[in-house]
């Protein structure tokens, strides 16, 4: 039997949170995904075991300052890419204003750390969207370039084909027969 | 869970399966001329990549290179067997050949292959496509994008 599900990751995240640190009795309050605040002064022992607990479900703290940016950058890109008042806007101006540093020195770090430029990331990032609509909805091509901010198919199509080396097509056929032959590398 | 999206990892570690001895030589000397740092391991055919991987308390490699026409075990042989061990099936593979059919291709991704790379016939294109492989590699290793629909073929 195959069950198709549907889930919100944000959601999943929140909660999977709540339960370990109430687990461990440590007080916190989440201020945003990717940054949350501890109540109180935590021992060697009680922060060892709380990212063994998290570290079950990939969550990690980050203790590198700029590293810790460099994952609001793509929260901030996240939040972006799926705010339909945000699309109107500058990236630079847009990241800029969310997380009060220049633009030059987000893009700069954001270079440094991740082998990528944020310009880039977001591409990969719209591209990855765009593979999730074509698994998993009957949306055409058409559709999902309208609702990812793309001025036409064609823009949409080639950016697909320089970032995966493959067409929207290819992409599908191949994902299909995946499913057919239940193959699911993780 | 040797390979969820890790922040803080600074060394890819990577493998190397491929039967050529100039080519495993190539493909090291190439990978040191890239700026990121990375740790290669290479094998002389599958099987014996295969026995390392299974080996008890290894670090994995993050991600593989296969070859595809090797002895004893080949390219395919070895994605399927990687991808049907769950506990092998989080790493990305990437298979490495001189075959160009369309074929071919198409069958490595449906079989679970991550990427596929046309081996070049020169070395500093050589060197631009594993580059470029390691940069998107990386974005998959470090973000939050659905590897389910990593494909990339160069």
């Amino acid at each position: 039997m195959r069950v198709c599900i549907k889930y919100d990751s944000d959601f999943i995240c929140r909660a999977v949170l709540k339960e370990q640190f109430e687990e461990l009795g440590i007080p916190f309050n989440i201020h945003s995904l990717g940054e949350l605040e501890i109540n109180e002064h935590l021992s060697a022992e009680q922060r060892s075991a709380l990212i063994a607990a998290l570290k079950k479900y990939g969550i990690e703290i980050i203790d590198d300052p700029k590293m810790a940016l460099v994952q609001r950058i793509k929260y901030a890109i996240d939040d972006m890419l799926e705010d339909d008042m945000a699309k109107l806007q500058k990236i630079s101006t847009y990241l800029a204003d969310k997380l009060n540093y220049s633009y030059t020195y987000l893009s700069n770090l954001f270079s440094e750390s991740t082998y990528t430029s944020i310009e880039n990331f977001i591409i990969l990032r719209k591209v990855d969207h765009a593979k999730e609509l074509i698994t998993n909805t009957d949306l055409t091509l058409t559709e999902i370039a309208y609702r990812l901010n793309y001025s036409s198919v064609a823009h949409l199509s080639g950016q697909f084909k320089k970032t995966t080396g493959l067409t929207p097509t290819a992409f599908q056929k191949i994902i299909e027969k995946r499913k057919q032959n239940s193959i699911r590398p993780a | 869970m040797n390979n969820t999206p890790n922040t803080n990892v600074k060394i890819l570690n990577v493998a190397l399966a491929d039967d050529d001895e100039d080519d495993r030589m190539l493909f090291r000397e190439a990978i040191e001329e890239i700026e990121m740092r990375t740790k290669l391991s290479t094998f002389n055919n599958g099987q014996e990549l295969m026995d390392y991987l299974t080996l008890p308390n290894i670090l994995l490699p993050n991600l593989v290179f296969l070859d595809l026409n090797m002895p004893i075990k080949n390219g395919m042989q070895c994605l399927m067997d990687i991808r049907n061990n769950p506990l092998l099936n989080t790493m990305a593979v990437a298979i490495y050949s001189t075959s160009s059919s369309e074929k071919d291709i198409e069958q490595t991704f449906v079989n679970g292959a991550n990427i596929y790379i046309n081996k070049p016939n020169d070395f500093s294109k050589l060197r631009e496509a594993i580059e470029k492989v390691l940069q998107i590699n990386w974005q998959y290793h470090t973000s939050n994008l659905n590897r389910d629909n990593f494909l990339y073929r160069i």
